[in-house]
Protein backbone atom coordinates (compact mmCIF):
# COMPACT_ATOMS: atom_id res chain seq x y z
CA UNK A 1 0.00 0.00 0.00
CA UNK A 2 1.21 3.24 -0.97
CA UNK A 3 1.62 6.47 1.23
CA UNK A 4 -0.12 9.11 0.60
CA UNK A 5 1.95 12.94 0.89
CA UNK A 6 1.05 15.93 0.02
CA UNK A 7 3.85 18.31 -0.71
CA UNK A 8 4.97 20.81 1.79
CA UNK A 9 7.79 23.61 1.36
CA UNK A 10 10.01 24.24 4.09
CA UNK A 11 12.49 26.95 4.17
CA UNK A 12 16.46 25.99 4.22
CA UNK A 13 18.27 28.60 5.77
CA UNK A 14 20.02 31.25 4.91
CA UNK A 15 21.56 30.72 8.38
CA UNK A 16 22.13 27.30 8.31
CA UNK A 17 25.68 25.54 8.87
CA UNK A 18 25.20 23.10 5.93
CA UNK A 19 24.80 26.19 3.14
CA UNK A 20 28.32 26.94 3.25
CA UNK A 21 27.74 30.84 3.95
CA UNK A 22 24.98 32.68 3.85
CA UNK A 23 22.31 30.93 0.87
CA UNK A 24 18.71 30.57 1.69
CA UNK A 25 16.54 27.11 -0.30
CA UNK A 26 12.58 26.84 -0.87
CA UNK A 27 12.33 23.38 -0.98
CA UNK A 28 9.19 21.48 -1.65
CA UNK A 29 8.79 18.15 -0.58
CA UNK A 30 6.33 14.96 -1.52
CA UNK A 31 7.32 12.88 1.32
CA UNK A 32 11.18 12.29 1.03
CA UNK A 33 11.43 13.73 -2.90
CA UNK A 34 12.46 17.12 -3.72
CA UNK A 35 9.76 18.83 -5.98
CA UNK A 36 10.83 21.60 -6.26
CA UNK A 37 13.82 24.07 -4.90
CA UNK A 38 14.02 28.01 -5.31
CA UNK A 39 17.28 29.40 -4.38
CA UNK A 40 17.81 33.01 -2.78
CA UNK A 41 20.73 34.34 -2.26
CA UNK A 42 22.10 37.83 -2.02
CA UNK A 43 22.62 37.90 1.95
CA UNK A 44 26.31 38.34 1.85
CA UNK A 45 26.61 41.33 -1.10
CA UNK A 46 28.76 43.95 0.20
CA UNK A 47 29.28 45.34 -3.66
CA UNK A 48 32.55 45.11 -4.02
CA UNK A 49 32.00 45.74 -8.14
CA UNK A 50 30.74 49.28 -6.98
CA UNK A 51 33.61 50.13 -4.30
CA UNK A 52 36.27 48.97 -6.42
CA UNK A 53 35.14 52.07 -8.90
CA UNK A 54 36.27 54.27 -6.36
CA UNK A 55 39.74 52.71 -5.64
CA UNK A 56 42.97 52.56 -7.67
CA UNK A 57 43.86 49.12 -8.66
CA UNK A 58 46.34 48.04 -6.12
CA UNK A 59 43.71 49.04 -3.30
CA UNK A 60 41.55 46.87 -5.16
CA UNK A 61 43.34 44.05 -4.27
CA UNK A 62 42.37 43.88 -1.09
CA UNK A 63 38.84 43.68 -2.21
CA UNK A 64 39.36 40.96 -4.22
CA UNK A 65 40.52 38.50 -1.09
CA UNK A 66 37.47 38.80 0.04
CA UNK A 67 35.05 37.39 -2.89
CA UNK A 68 36.08 34.21 -2.62
CA UNK A 69 37.33 33.87 0.84
CA UNK A 70 38.85 30.44 0.47
CA UNK A 71 41.02 30.58 -2.34
CA UNK A 72 42.15 34.58 -2.13
CA UNK A 73 45.27 34.05 -4.34
CA UNK A 74 43.62 32.50 -6.75
CA UNK A 75 41.47 35.78 -6.93
CA UNK A 76 44.18 38.26 -6.97
CA UNK A 77 46.07 36.22 -9.82
CA UNK A 78 42.81 36.86 -11.77
CA UNK A 79 42.52 39.89 -10.93
CA UNK A 80 46.25 41.12 -11.53
CA UNK A 81 46.37 39.23 -14.88
CA UNK A 82 43.43 41.83 -15.77
CA UNK A 83 45.30 45.02 -14.39
CA UNK A 84 48.70 43.69 -16.73
CA UNK A 85 46.32 43.30 -19.73
CA UNK A 86 44.63 46.10 -19.29
CA UNK A 87 47.71 48.52 -18.94
CA UNK A 88 50.14 46.28 -20.91
CA UNK A 89 52.58 45.34 -17.64
CA UNK A 90 55.53 42.87 -18.47
CA UNK A 91 55.49 40.90 -15.13
CA UNK A 92 58.88 39.83 -13.57
CA UNK A 93 59.55 36.33 -14.11
CA UNK A 94 60.26 35.73 -10.31
CA UNK A 95 57.21 37.33 -9.17
CA UNK A 96 54.88 35.70 -12.00
CA UNK A 97 56.73 31.64 -10.34
CA UNK A 98 55.88 32.96 -6.57
CA UNK A 99 52.41 33.96 -7.68
CA UNK A 100 52.16 30.24 -9.22
CA UNK A 101 53.38 28.53 -6.34
CA UNK A 102 50.90 30.41 -4.46
CA UNK A 103 47.91 29.82 -6.25
CA UNK A 104 48.55 26.19 -6.44
CA UNK A 105 49.12 25.88 -2.79
CA UNK A 106 45.56 27.66 -2.49
CA UNK A 107 43.96 25.65 -5.19
CA UNK A 108 44.61 22.60 -2.82
CA UNK A 109 43.75 24.44 -0.27
CA UNK A 110 40.35 25.28 -1.87
CA UNK A 111 39.62 21.71 -3.23
CA UNK A 112 40.87 20.25 1.16
CA UNK A 113 37.98 22.71 2.35
CA UNK A 114 35.81 21.58 -0.37
CA UNK A 115 36.14 17.72 0.46
CA UNK A 116 36.09 17.71 4.09
CA UNK A 117 32.74 19.52 3.82
CA UNK A 118 31.08 17.31 1.47
CA UNK A 119 31.93 14.41 3.69
CA UNK A 120 30.91 16.34 6.60
CA UNK A 121 27.69 17.21 4.83
CA UNK A 122 27.54 13.33 4.07
CA UNK A 123 27.05 12.76 7.83
CA UNK A 124 30.65 12.30 8.76
CA UNK A 125 30.99 15.23 11.44
CA UNK A 126 34.37 15.75 12.41
CA UNK A 127 36.93 13.29 11.78
CA UNK A 128 37.64 14.12 7.42
CA UNK A 129 36.54 17.47 8.14
CA UNK A 130 39.42 17.91 10.87
CA UNK A 131 42.11 16.21 8.87
CA UNK A 132 41.14 18.44 5.66
CA UNK A 133 41.96 21.43 7.83
CA UNK A 134 45.21 20.12 9.88
CA UNK A 135 46.46 19.96 6.34
CA UNK A 136 44.99 23.41 4.83
CA UNK A 137 46.24 24.63 8.15
CA UNK A 138 50.05 24.04 7.09
CA UNK A 139 49.22 26.03 4.06
CA UNK A 140 48.06 29.10 5.56
CA UNK A 141 51.08 28.81 7.33
CA UNK A 142 52.82 28.84 4.05
CA UNK A 143 51.18 32.08 3.44
CA UNK A 144 51.65 33.39 6.53
CA UNK A 145 55.56 33.32 5.67
CA UNK A 146 54.98 34.49 1.84
CA UNK A 147 52.76 38.01 2.97
CA UNK A 148 51.97 38.19 6.69
CA UNK A 149 48.58 37.04 6.37
CA UNK A 150 46.85 33.80 6.52
CA UNK A 151 43.11 34.09 4.36
CA UNK A 152 43.25 38.09 3.45
CA UNK A 153 46.48 37.90 1.58
CA UNK A 154 46.83 40.92 -0.89
CA UNK A 155 49.77 39.13 -2.19
CA UNK A 156 50.30 40.27 -5.36
CA UNK A 157 51.20 43.11 -6.91
CA UNK A 158 50.56 44.74 -10.73
CA UNK A 159 53.93 42.82 -12.13
CA UNK A 160 54.20 40.48 -9.65
CA UNK A 161 54.31 39.97 -6.15
CA UNK A 162 55.40 42.34 -3.23
CA UNK A 163 58.18 40.51 -1.48
CA UNK A 164 60.15 38.06 -2.05
CA UNK A 165 60.04 34.88 -0.27
CA UNK A 166 61.91 34.54 3.06
CA UNK A 167 65.09 31.73 3.10
CA UNK A 168 62.78 29.80 5.84
CA UNK A 169 60.50 29.13 2.98
CA UNK A 170 61.82 26.92 0.78
CA UNK A 171 62.42 24.14 3.22
CA UNK A 172 59.32 24.49 4.75
CA UNK A 173 57.66 23.84 1.24
CA UNK A 174 59.16 20.98 0.21
CA UNK A 175 58.25 19.89 4.22
CA UNK A 176 54.45 20.96 3.19
CA UNK A 177 54.23 19.18 -0.01
CA UNK A 178 55.31 16.23 1.35
CA UNK A 179 52.72 16.35 4.40
CA UNK A 180 49.94 17.22 1.43
CA UNK A 181 50.78 14.38 -0.57
CA UNK A 182 50.67 11.95 2.81
CA UNK A 183 47.50 13.43 3.75
CA UNK A 184 45.94 13.03 -0.15
CA UNK A 185 46.78 9.26 0.25
CA UNK A 186 45.18 9.26 3.70
CA UNK A 187 42.34 10.67 2.64
CA UNK A 188 42.01 8.62 -0.58
CA UNK A 189 42.20 5.14 1.82
CA UNK A 190 39.65 6.14 3.81
CA UNK A 191 37.12 8.25 1.38
CA UNK A 192 37.52 6.65 -2.00
CA UNK A 193 37.30 3.37 -0.94
CA UNK A 194 34.89 3.76 1.68
CA UNK A 195 31.04 1.68 0.68
CA UNK A 196 29.01 4.60 2.69
CA UNK A 197 30.40 7.28 0.48
CA UNK A 198 30.13 4.96 -2.58
CA UNK A 199 26.23 4.30 -2.06
CA UNK A 200 25.55 7.94 -1.13
CA UNK A 201 27.07 9.56 -3.87
CA UNK A 202 27.67 7.46 -6.67
CA UNK A 203 24.87 7.89 -9.14
CA UNK A 204 23.53 10.92 -7.44
CA UNK A 205 22.77 14.40 -8.98
CA UNK A 206 23.99 13.35 -12.36
CA UNK A 207 24.27 15.98 -15.15
CA UNK A 208 24.98 15.80 -18.99
CA UNK A 209 27.94 16.96 -20.40
CA UNK A 210 25.43 18.61 -22.87
CA UNK A 211 23.59 20.56 -20.19
CA UNK A 212 26.70 21.52 -17.96
CA UNK A 213 28.27 23.23 -21.53
CA UNK A 214 25.33 25.19 -22.67
CA UNK A 215 25.01 26.85 -18.87
CA UNK A 216 28.83 27.04 -19.37
CA UNK A 217 29.66 25.48 -16.12
CA UNK A 218 33.56 25.08 -15.61
CA UNK A 219 35.75 24.02 -13.29
CA UNK A 220 35.57 20.69 -11.51
CA UNK A 221 32.54 19.92 -12.04
CA UNK A 222 32.81 19.85 -15.76
CA UNK A 223 35.78 17.62 -15.94
CA UNK A 224 34.14 15.20 -13.35
CA UNK A 225 31.59 14.72 -16.76
CA UNK A 226 34.34 13.81 -19.14
CA UNK A 227 34.52 17.19 -21.06
CA UNK A 228 38.29 18.14 -21.53
CA UNK A 229 38.27 22.06 -20.20
CA UNK A 230 41.07 23.44 -18.17
CA UNK A 231 42.15 27.05 -18.86
CA UNK A 232 45.71 26.22 -17.91
CA UNK A 233 45.85 23.90 -20.57
CA UNK A 234 43.32 26.02 -23.10
CA UNK A 235 44.53 29.42 -22.83
CA UNK A 236 47.62 28.83 -20.40
CA UNK A 237 48.47 32.37 -18.55
CA UNK A 238 51.00 33.34 -16.40
CA UNK A 239 53.89 30.32 -17.11
CA UNK A 240 51.39 27.11 -17.26
CA UNK A 241 52.76 26.61 -20.78
CA UNK A 242 56.07 25.82 -19.31
CA UNK A 243 54.34 23.06 -16.94
CA UNK A 244 53.24 20.08 -17.70
CA UNK A 245 50.44 18.16 -15.76
CA UNK A 246 47.64 15.88 -16.66
CA UNK A 247 44.10 16.51 -16.52
CA UNK A 248 42.43 14.69 -14.39
CA UNK A 249 38.52 13.77 -16.28
CA UNK A 250 35.90 11.17 -14.97
CA UNK A 251 33.23 10.65 -16.75
CA UNK A 252 30.26 9.03 -14.48
CA UNK A 253 29.13 13.17 -13.62
CA UNK A 254 27.70 12.41 -10.11
CA UNK A 255 28.87 13.58 -7.23
CA UNK A 256 31.31 11.18 -6.23
CA UNK A 257 33.40 12.26 -10.13
CA UNK A 258 33.30 16.27 -8.38
CA UNK A 259 34.65 14.77 -5.02
CA UNK A 260 37.17 12.53 -7.14
CA UNK A 261 38.22 15.38 -9.50
CA UNK A 262 39.07 17.42 -6.63
CA UNK A 263 41.65 15.36 -5.06
CA UNK A 264 43.05 13.88 -7.92
CA UNK A 265 43.74 17.77 -9.01
CA UNK A 266 45.48 18.15 -5.44
CA UNK A 267 47.76 15.64 -6.61
CA UNK A 268 48.31 17.19 -10.15
CA UNK A 269 48.81 20.59 -8.44
CA UNK A 270 51.54 18.96 -6.22
CA UNK A 271 53.39 18.41 -9.33
CA UNK A 272 52.76 21.83 -10.50
CA UNK A 273 54.56 23.14 -7.46
CA UNK A 274 57.40 20.94 -7.38
CA UNK A 275 57.91 22.18 -11.20
CA UNK A 276 57.88 25.79 -10.24
CA UNK A 277 60.37 24.70 -7.82
CA UNK A 278 62.92 23.36 -10.42
CA UNK A 279 62.23 26.53 -12.71
CA UNK A 280 62.05 29.50 -10.60
CA UNK A 281 64.95 32.11 -11.37
CA UNK A 282 66.59 34.25 -9.32
CA UNK A 283 65.95 38.14 -9.75
CA UNK A 284 63.44 41.19 -8.95
CA UNK A 285 59.82 39.99 -7.89
CA UNK A 286 58.07 43.13 -9.45
CA UNK A 287 59.06 45.45 -12.12
CA UNK A 288 60.41 49.11 -10.76
CA UNK A 289 58.30 51.91 -9.39
CA UNK A 290 59.19 53.72 -12.69
CA UNK A 291 57.85 51.07 -14.59
CA UNK A 292 54.78 49.97 -13.09
CA UNK A 293 54.18 52.99 -10.56
CA UNK A 294 51.81 52.97 -7.56
CA UNK A 295 49.56 54.60 -9.18
CA UNK A 296 48.73 53.30 -12.35
CA UNK A 297 46.84 54.78 -15.30
CA UNK A 298 45.86 52.57 -17.72
CA UNK A 299 44.86 53.45 -21.41
CA UNK A 300 41.02 53.93 -22.17
CA UNK A 301 40.38 50.53 -23.01
CA UNK A 302 38.95 46.93 -21.86
CA UNK A 303 40.33 44.24 -20.30
CA UNK A 304 39.31 40.86 -19.72
CA UNK A 305 41.08 38.01 -18.08
CA UNK A 306 40.22 34.43 -16.70
CA UNK A 307 42.28 31.92 -14.68
CA UNK A 308 41.40 28.46 -13.85
CA UNK A 309 40.20 28.99 -10.33
CA UNK A 310 39.51 26.13 -7.55
CA UNK A 311 35.62 26.71 -8.46
CA UNK A 312 35.92 26.82 -12.19
CA UNK A 313 36.64 30.03 -14.50
CA UNK A 314 37.32 32.83 -12.27
CA UNK A 315 37.47 35.96 -14.72
CA UNK A 316 37.60 39.98 -13.98
CA UNK A 317 36.45 42.44 -17.05
CA UNK A 318 37.92 46.02 -16.00
CA UNK A 319 36.63 48.81 -18.13
CA UNK A 320 39.21 52.00 -18.02
CA UNK A 321 38.49 55.53 -18.56
CA UNK A 322 42.04 56.97 -18.50
CA UNK A 323 41.73 57.39 -14.80
CA UNK A 324 43.28 56.00 -11.86
CA UNK A 325 40.27 53.56 -10.68
CA UNK A 326 38.29 51.67 -13.34
CA UNK A 327 35.36 52.77 -14.83
CA UNK A 328 33.64 49.43 -14.90
CA UNK A 329 34.77 46.03 -12.75
CA UNK A 330 32.57 42.77 -13.82
CA UNK A 331 33.55 39.39 -11.76
CA UNK A 332 32.87 36.09 -13.84
CA UNK A 333 32.19 34.44 -10.46
CA UNK A 334 32.29 30.78 -11.30
CA UNK A 335 30.58 29.68 -7.85
CA UNK A 336 27.61 31.65 -9.24
CA UNK A 337 27.05 30.09 -12.68
CA UNK A 338 27.65 26.80 -11.16
CA UNK A 339 24.78 27.44 -8.85
CA UNK A 340 22.65 28.14 -11.97
CA UNK A 341 22.45 24.08 -12.14
CA UNK A 342 20.93 23.93 -8.46
CA UNK A 343 17.29 23.15 -9.31
CA UNK A 344 18.21 20.40 -12.41
CA UNK A 345 20.67 18.96 -9.56
CA UNK A 346 18.35 18.41 -7.12
CA UNK A 347 15.22 18.02 -8.73
CA UNK A 348 13.75 14.24 -8.30
CA UNK A 349 16.61 13.90 -5.75
CA UNK A 350 16.20 12.62 -1.94
CA UNK A 351 15.99 14.77 0.76
CA UNK A 352 18.88 13.65 2.53
CA UNK A 353 21.26 14.10 -0.74
CA UNK A 354 20.33 17.82 -1.20
CA UNK A 355 23.15 19.23 1.22
CA UNK A 356 25.60 16.43 -0.69
CA UNK A 357 24.30 17.67 -3.79
CA UNK A 358 24.91 21.44 -2.45
CA UNK A 359 28.08 20.66 -0.99
CA UNK A 360 29.67 19.37 -4.40
CA UNK A 361 28.97 21.89 -5.92
CA UNK A 362 31.59 23.42 -3.93
CA UNK A 363 29.83 27.03 -3.93
CA UNK A 364 31.37 30.05 -1.74
CA UNK A 365 28.52 32.20 -0.85
CA UNK A 366 31.07 35.50 -0.81
CA UNK A 367 32.33 34.71 -4.20
CA UNK A 368 28.05 34.08 -4.77
CA UNK A 369 27.24 37.72 -3.92
CA UNK A 370 30.54 39.28 -3.89
CA UNK B 1 37.49 -3.44 -3.63
CA UNK B 2 34.09 -3.54 -1.61
CA UNK B 3 34.39 -4.88 1.59
CA UNK B 4 37.37 -3.74 2.53
CA UNK B 5 36.99 0.03 2.31
CA UNK B 6 35.55 0.30 5.97
CA UNK B 7 38.43 -1.33 7.48
CA UNK B 8 40.66 0.65 5.93
CA UNK B 9 39.37 4.05 6.86
CA UNK B 10 39.61 2.60 10.40
CA UNK B 11 43.30 1.99 10.17
CA UNK B 12 43.34 5.43 8.95
CA UNK B 13 41.92 6.72 11.88
CA UNK B 14 43.43 4.04 14.48
CA UNK B 15 47.44 6.19 12.78
CA UNK B 16 46.01 9.52 13.57
CA UNK B 17 44.57 8.56 16.85
CA UNK B 18 47.84 6.82 18.02
CA UNK B 19 50.10 10.28 15.75
CA UNK B 20 50.51 13.63 18.14
CA UNK B 21 47.74 16.17 18.74
CA UNK B 22 48.57 19.18 16.24
CA UNK B 23 46.19 20.90 18.41
CA UNK B 24 48.04 24.43 19.46
CA UNK B 25 46.86 25.10 23.01
CA UNK B 26 46.54 29.14 23.29
CA UNK B 27 46.66 31.37 25.79
CA UNK B 28 47.65 29.20 28.12
CA UNK B 29 48.47 25.21 28.12
CA UNK B 30 48.23 22.47 31.18
CA UNK B 31 51.62 21.21 32.45
CA UNK B 32 52.82 18.41 34.63
CA UNK B 33 55.06 18.57 37.43
CA UNK B 34 57.99 18.37 34.90
CA UNK B 35 56.55 21.42 32.76
CA UNK B 36 56.32 23.66 35.58
CA UNK B 37 59.44 22.78 36.93
CA UNK B 38 61.05 23.63 33.80
CA UNK B 39 58.95 26.84 33.57
CA UNK B 40 60.69 27.75 37.39
CA UNK B 41 63.91 26.81 36.47
CA UNK B 42 64.46 24.12 38.62
CA UNK B 43 64.56 20.29 38.76
CA UNK B 44 61.28 18.60 39.89
CA UNK B 45 62.77 17.58 43.01
CA UNK B 46 64.06 21.60 44.33
CA UNK B 47 60.44 22.44 43.30
CA UNK B 48 58.52 19.52 45.12
CA UNK B 49 60.70 20.46 48.85
CA UNK B 50 60.77 24.93 47.67
CA UNK B 51 56.88 25.32 46.44
CA UNK B 52 55.07 22.15 47.66
CA UNK B 53 51.76 24.22 46.65
CA UNK B 54 52.81 24.78 43.04
CA UNK B 55 53.72 21.26 42.92
CA UNK B 56 50.59 19.79 44.37
CA UNK B 57 48.73 21.85 41.50
CA UNK B 58 51.12 20.29 39.02
CA UNK B 59 50.32 16.98 40.34
CA UNK B 60 46.45 17.77 40.29
CA UNK B 61 46.42 18.63 36.62
CA UNK B 62 45.48 22.23 37.62
CA UNK B 63 49.41 24.19 36.55
CA UNK B 64 49.38 26.36 33.14
CA UNK B 65 52.27 28.21 31.33
CA UNK B 66 51.80 30.94 29.07
CA UNK B 67 52.30 29.73 25.29
CA UNK B 68 54.39 31.33 23.25
CA UNK B 69 52.90 31.79 19.65
CA UNK B 70 54.14 30.74 16.34
CA UNK B 71 54.39 33.45 13.81
CA UNK B 72 56.10 34.59 11.24
CA UNK B 73 57.80 37.71 11.34
CA UNK B 74 56.22 38.92 8.78
CA UNK B 75 52.93 38.63 10.30
CA UNK B 76 50.91 41.97 9.34
CA UNK B 77 49.21 42.83 13.25
CA UNK B 78 48.04 45.52 15.26
CA UNK B 79 49.16 47.80 16.25
CA UNK B 80 51.29 50.12 14.22
CA UNK B 81 54.83 50.88 14.77
CA UNK B 82 55.60 54.32 14.28
CA UNK B 83 59.03 56.23 14.72
CA UNK B 84 58.18 59.80 14.79
CA UNK B 85 61.66 60.73 13.76
CA UNK B 86 61.96 59.33 10.55
CA UNK B 87 58.08 60.75 9.43
CA UNK B 88 58.27 63.54 7.29
CA UNK B 89 54.88 64.09 6.93
CA UNK B 90 54.37 63.18 3.41
CA UNK B 91 51.06 61.45 3.97
CA UNK B 92 51.92 59.11 1.22
CA UNK B 93 50.04 56.34 3.53
CA UNK B 94 46.98 58.23 4.15
CA UNK B 95 46.95 58.64 0.22
CA UNK B 96 47.59 54.86 -0.14
CA UNK B 97 45.26 53.47 2.82
CA UNK B 98 42.28 51.75 0.77
CA UNK B 99 39.91 53.08 3.33
CA UNK B 100 41.25 56.24 4.29
CA UNK B 101 41.15 55.68 7.97
CA UNK B 102 44.22 57.67 8.44
CA UNK B 103 44.48 60.94 9.58
CA UNK B 104 47.15 63.15 9.30
CA UNK B 105 47.80 66.88 9.90
CA UNK B 106 51.01 68.78 9.47
CA UNK B 107 52.96 72.40 9.85
CA UNK B 108 56.09 73.58 8.35
CA UNK B 109 58.50 73.52 10.78
CA UNK B 110 60.82 70.59 11.42
CA UNK B 111 64.38 69.73 10.80
CA UNK B 112 64.58 66.25 9.58
CA UNK B 113 66.72 63.08 9.50
CA UNK B 114 66.63 62.47 6.14
CA UNK B 115 65.14 65.16 4.25
CA UNK B 116 66.49 68.31 6.30
CA UNK B 117 63.32 71.02 6.67
CA UNK B 118 60.30 69.04 6.37
CA UNK B 119 56.87 69.44 8.10
CA UNK B 120 55.77 68.45 11.29
CA UNK B 121 53.59 66.01 12.57
CA UNK B 122 50.69 67.54 14.92
CA UNK B 123 47.76 64.79 14.49
CA UNK B 124 48.44 61.47 13.26
CA UNK B 125 45.47 58.85 14.02
CA UNK B 126 44.50 55.59 12.95
CA UNK B 127 40.99 54.13 13.12
CA UNK B 128 42.27 50.91 13.87
CA UNK B 129 38.36 49.30 14.05
CA UNK B 130 38.09 50.04 10.34
CA UNK B 131 41.57 48.70 9.23
CA UNK B 132 41.94 45.58 7.44
CA UNK B 133 45.73 45.12 7.61
CA UNK B 134 46.68 44.76 4.29
CA UNK B 135 49.49 46.74 4.72
CA UNK B 136 49.35 49.09 1.83
CA UNK B 137 50.77 52.55 4.15
CA UNK B 138 53.24 50.47 4.92
CA UNK B 139 54.22 49.70 1.80
CA UNK B 140 53.75 53.52 0.80
CA UNK B 141 56.01 54.43 3.45
CA UNK B 142 58.72 55.99 1.58
CA UNK B 143 61.15 56.70 5.01
CA UNK B 144 60.23 53.16 7.13
CA UNK B 145 58.46 55.29 9.76
CA UNK B 146 55.53 53.27 9.32
CA UNK B 147 56.06 49.61 10.46
CA UNK B 148 53.06 46.59 10.98
CA UNK B 149 53.05 45.67 14.46
CA UNK B 150 53.25 41.97 15.37
CA UNK B 151 50.65 41.41 18.55
CA UNK B 152 47.06 40.76 18.04
CA UNK B 153 45.79 40.65 21.54
CA UNK B 154 44.20 44.76 21.51
CA UNK B 155 41.14 44.42 21.87
CA UNK B 156 39.02 47.61 23.26
CA UNK B 157 35.70 47.62 25.37
CA UNK B 158 34.84 50.99 23.56
CA UNK B 159 35.04 52.01 19.95
CA UNK B 160 36.52 54.96 20.31
CA UNK B 161 39.65 53.70 22.02
CA UNK B 162 40.32 51.74 18.62
CA UNK B 163 41.19 55.15 17.01
CA UNK B 164 45.03 55.22 18.01
CA UNK B 165 47.16 58.51 18.42
CA UNK B 166 50.40 59.41 17.68
CA UNK B 167 51.12 59.58 21.18
CA UNK B 168 50.02 56.18 21.57
CA UNK B 169 51.94 54.72 19.24
CA UNK B 170 55.26 56.70 20.88
CA UNK B 171 54.63 54.85 23.97
CA UNK B 172 54.05 51.38 22.32
CA UNK B 173 56.52 48.65 22.56
CA UNK B 174 58.27 48.56 19.35
CA UNK B 175 58.22 45.44 17.98
CA UNK B 176 57.74 45.81 14.24
CA UNK B 177 56.79 43.04 11.73
CA UNK B 178 59.15 42.24 8.57
CA UNK B 179 56.28 43.13 6.02
CA UNK B 180 57.68 45.05 3.26
CA UNK B 181 60.77 45.89 5.42
CA UNK B 182 63.64 43.17 3.82
CA UNK B 183 66.32 45.51 6.48
CA UNK B 184 64.46 43.12 9.24
CA UNK B 185 65.10 39.82 7.33
CA UNK B 186 68.58 40.78 6.41
CA UNK B 187 69.50 41.72 10.05
CA UNK B 188 67.84 38.21 11.25
CA UNK B 189 65.58 40.99 13.64
CA UNK B 190 63.27 38.87 15.38
CA UNK B 191 60.14 40.77 16.58
CA UNK B 192 58.72 38.19 19.34
CA UNK B 193 61.83 38.95 21.03
CA UNK B 194 63.29 41.82 21.01
CA UNK B 195 62.28 45.72 20.28
CA UNK B 196 63.53 48.53 17.86
CA UNK B 197 64.80 50.93 20.46
CA UNK B 198 66.78 53.26 18.42
CA UNK B 199 64.58 55.00 15.46
CA UNK B 200 67.68 54.25 13.34
CA UNK B 201 68.12 50.99 12.86
CA UNK B 202 64.15 50.88 11.55
CA UNK B 203 65.27 52.27 8.26
CA UNK B 204 67.14 51.68 4.98
CA UNK B 205 69.03 55.30 4.82
CA UNK B 206 72.45 56.39 6.42
CA UNK B 207 71.54 59.38 8.51
CA UNK B 208 73.47 62.28 6.49
CA UNK B 209 75.40 64.37 9.70
CA UNK B 210 74.37 67.37 10.76
CA UNK B 211 77.05 69.07 9.34
CA UNK B 212 75.85 67.67 5.70
CA UNK B 213 72.12 68.87 6.63
CA UNK B 214 72.80 72.44 7.34
CA UNK B 215 75.16 72.94 4.78
CA UNK B 216 72.25 71.19 2.64
CA UNK B 217 69.48 73.59 3.74
CA UNK B 218 70.79 76.26 5.65
CA UNK B 219 74.09 77.13 4.53
CA UNK B 220 73.40 76.52 0.47
CA UNK B 221 70.12 78.26 -0.32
Amino acid sequence: MAIKTQPVTVNLGPQHPSTHGVFRMRVMFDGEEIVDVEPVFGYLHRGSEKLAEERTYTQIVTLTDRMDYVSSMLNNQAYILAVEKLAGIEPSPRGVWLRMIAAELQRIASHLVATGFLIQDLGALGTPLIYAMREREGILDLFEMLCGARITNSYLRPGGVFMDAPDEFWPALDRGLDDIVRTIDELETYLSGNEIIFSRTKGTAVLPPELLINASITGPMLRASGVDWDLRHRAPYDYYDKISFERKLHTASDNYARYWVRIQESRESVKIIKQCIEQIEPGSVRPSFDDVPRLIRPPVGDAYAAIEGSKGELGFYLVSDGGIAPYRMHVRASSLINLTLLRDMLIGGQFGDLFVTFGSIDLNMGEVDR
Amino acid sequence: MIGLGLPRGFIVTLKNFIRPAVTEQYPDRHVGLLGAAKEAGMNPFQFLIKKPADSLKAIAGLATVPVAVKQSSRFRGNEFVFFEDRCTACASCAKYCPLGIIEIVSVPGKIDAQEGESYKLEVFDIDIGRCMFCGLCVEACPYDALHMGTSFERSKYVRDELIITKEELFDAPKRPSSFYRPQFEENAFDPFKETVDDFHDAGRHEQPSAEDLKKKWVDER
